[in-house]
């Protein structure tokens, strides 16, 4: 599960020795996250978003615990009890404030860490499944996230619940029963409410499961790194601990900086204003807008305006297309790693995919963001609609043709000259001696592809 | 290569449905379609910039003035409490705003509230204590629809944060009221509904709320200041700011400690990231 070089834990005590053979937890914590666990040494800030997601999940539980046990769910009173917690329980403020801005930052983080991966192929082989996993978890964190914002019972609360369950209407003579089914009544209310708290409750310890999973399988082959060529030898990697514990520390704080400033200055910003005024089914707020971490995916569901339709008959409700192509936007991923064969992982290698990500899907995401949030509208209509288009493009056309086409850049021999510029025995300092003898073997499931070795 | 060649199929057919049935027909009725409507309002509408010179409880350091927290309940309490409530917050919040205990008792007790006769078990009235919140002042929205021309008062207690940009938006609306531009009405068709009133910050330009504070010195404030209208404006807006987050004050300042706190911890972490990293970083080339 880890490269030969990798340090072996050795119990000192023999507190710890008898730990070690009843239950060898801390043995388990030193090769996940401890001195066990060689990663490569050119890992840039980017791959601290990693931890930071795991932080927030830890953020979103504990807070999450503690409102829970102010908060009731019954469309009656759950507006007073969030106002109860704002106003009469201890720092009640702060922990819904970190709560509701903390979906934010995960979600913040969770888009960095998904365009890291997008950017240096951590999606390839042998990293599949640790990218399918992490394709899960975003689903669930969705699902999470959509049913928190419904608690607090407000009227964006109340219509987007409306509206996101509406979406399953959409599908073809299951599709009314369907969305009854899911809210428990024709419209959200009190059953609703109370199914969407319990599994609000319930899903971000099953992501707590499907992390422990994610990262299981990321220690199979190791962390991926900017250049995209596998660790050879142990000159490439230095342990997580401390040289990346200390990196994700300091990562840590930056980010918690930039946290607290939205909880404690401006907690309301990421919000909408409607939500501050209590759910009403008999009036509908002028826009309907998602939490801005939907608003690229509410810009794909927007944008399928026409039915398609032929000689006067209707295929396909244009509503039906929405939804299909809304949630095709994120399975789509799920066939990444085979849509993309390009041997090359770093984009830095890549001169044709990386015109396409800086100057095609990065500006798709930011227009498909503001149009998602913008009402339904000219220019708005045209725009996510160019955007839509492209970013399936992207995904399905673009990639599978040039990662054919496209000449990559020659690779570095190994991550060490990829650092220092050399790779002879003894001219690193640190990260353990090279050890010609060291080099390692293939790992289970990296295929011996010929063409990650160098270019050259 | 299977998947590929499929996920270029899927995705070329994709692009085609959005292309063809959703992105040309409404490129055509945008470039030749008739154009949008506006409603007559737009022509009228105005975004306020609050009061002059601000409030004190804005910015990163703002605090409560707590003289003005007074004067802007005592104007909630003479003028606005005969249509809203203000649900969320009790008596007992009071103190907050510089009442001392014997105080907010005194000022509880000059409300009435809904009470249960201790002999009969009959619905009554009493005297507020300062564990009571404020009264409501119409029995149900059913009363309080018919008491208001069928437009039914909100509840305060969140107006400031239920609004975009709430405390500014409070002031505006009170200094707002006005009479619409005649020749510029007549040109695009626009008249006030009768039982409504013009307000130029009100986001339709035709409330429902009568205006409010009508003459200078409506209220006459215990402290001296003139009762002028953008004042009582002024003050009330910063009345519902703090009933709307009491706590907005004590966020700030503990908002300071904490990040504070946070740059020394950074600071520390990027040191020891350093030292950690040193001799590890690559040669400069």
């Amino acid at each position: 599960m880890s490269f030969a070089w990798a340090k072996q834990y050795e119990p000192q005590t023999a507190f710890t020795k008898w730990i070690d053979e009843k239950l060898p937890l801390p043995r388990l914590v030193y090769n996940a996250v401890g001195a066990g666990y060689p990663v490569p040494r050119n890992l840039n800030y980017m791959w601290n978003f990693g931890v930071l997601a795991g932080f927030f999940l830890v953020v979103q539980i504990v807070t999450g615990v503690v409102l829970a046990m102010h908060y009731a769910a019954n469309a009656q009173v759950a507006f007073g009890t969030v106002e109860h917690i704002m106003r009469n329980v201890n720092y009640g403020w702060m922990l819904r404030y970190a709560h509701a801005n903390g979906a934010s930052f995960f979600f913040i983080v969770i888009y960095l860490h998904i365009f890291r991966g997008l950017f240096y192929s951590s999606y390839k082989a042998p990293r599949e499944m640790i990218w399918l996993l992490g394709v899960v978890i975003f689903l669930l964190m969705m699902a999470t996230a959509f049913m928190g914002y419904v608690l607090p019972w407000g009227q964006m609360s109340f219509w987007g619940a409306q509206v996101i369950t509406g979406l399953f209407s959409a599908l073809p003579l299951i599709g009314e029963p369907l969305q009854v089914w899911l809210l428990g009544g024709f419209a959200p209310d009190n059953a609703a409410l109370n199914r969407f708290f319990s599994l609000h409750f319930l899903l971000p310890f099953v992501i707590a499961g499907v992390v422990i999973l994610h990262i299981w399988a990321l220690h199979i082959p190791g962390s991926s790194n900017p250049t995209g060529v596998e660790v050879k030898q142990e000159s490439d990697t230095v342990p997580f601990h401390p040289y990346y514990t200390s990196k994700d520390g300091f990562g840590l704080g930056v980010v918690l900086i930039l946290f607290t400033t939205i909880v404690f200055f401006l907690p309301n910003v990421l919000g909408h204003p409607d939500n501050y005024i209590e759910a009403n089914p008999l009036s509908t707020p002028a826009h309907i807008v998602p939490e801005w971490y939907f608003l690229p995916f509410y810009a794909i569901l927007r944008a399928f305006t026409g039915d398609l339709a032929l000689f006067g008959i209707t295929f396909v409700p244009a509503k039906l297309l929405g939804v299909i192509a809304m949630f095709a936007s994120i399975l789509v991923w799920f066939i990444l790693p085979w849509l993309d064969k390009s041997p090359v992982r770093s984009g830095h290698y890549r001169p044709l995919f990386r015109k396409f990500f800086w100057f095609g899907l990065i500006p798709t995401m930011i227009v498909l963001t503001i149009c998602g949030g913008a009402p339904a509208e000219e220019p708005y209509v045209i725009l996510s609609q160019v955007a839509t288009a492209y970013y399936f493009m992207h995904f399905l056309v673009i990639l599978p043709i040039i990662s054919q086409i496209e000449v990559p850049k020659p690779l570095p021999f190994s991550i060490t000259e990829a650092v220092i510029g050399s790779d002879k025995p003894g001219t690193t300092s640190g990260g353990g001696k090279v050890d010609p003898e060291g080099v390692v073997q293939d790992l289970p499931g990296s295929s011996p592809d010929g063409s990650l070795q160098p270019a050259e | 290569m299977t998947i590929r060649l499929g996920g270029i199929i899927v995705g070329l057919a994709i692009t085609a449905i959005l292309v063809l049935w959703s992105l040309v027909p409404g490129f055509i009725n945008f470039a030749f379609g008739p154009p949008a409507e506006k409603q007559a309002s737009y022509a009228f509408y105005e975004h306020g910039d609050g009061p002059e010179g601000g409030f004190t409880f804005d910015g990163a350091l703002g605090t409560w003035d707590v003289a003005q927290l007074q004067r802007g309940y005592q104007v909630y309490k003479e003028v606005c409490s005969a249509c809203h409530s203000l649900k969320f917050v009790a008596f007992r919040n009071l103190q907050q705003l510089g009442y001392t205990e014997a105080e907010v008792d005194a000022e509880a007790a000059s409300w009435t509230v809904p009470g249960i006769d201790p002999n009969t078990g009959e619905t009554t009235t009493r005297p507020g204590e300062p564990t009571d919140y404020f009264p409501m002042p119409f029995a149900n929205n059913i009363a309080a629809a018919a008491a208001n021309n069928n437009a039914i008062p909100p509840d305060l207690s969140l107006m400031t944060k239920a609004r975009g940009d709430g405390s500014n938006y409070v002031y505006d609306l009170l200094t707002g009221y006005g009479e619409a531009d005649p020749e510029l009405a007549a040109k695009v068709g626009f008249e006030t509904p009768p039982g409504l009133y013009f307000n130029k910050h009100f986001p339709n330009v035709n409330i429902a709320m009568a205006p409010p504070l009508v003459i200078d010195g409506q209220v006459s404030y215990a402290d001296g200041t003139e009762a002028t209208i953008p004042q009582m404006s002024k003050d009330v807006a910063a009345f519902l700011t703090w009933t709307a987050e009491p706590s907005l004050v004590q966020r700030k300042q503990t908002g300071w400690f904490v990040i504070g706190f946070l740059i020394f911890a950074t600071a520390l972490a990027f040191l020891s990231y350093k030292q950690i990293w040193a001799g590890m970083k690559p040669k400069k080339k």
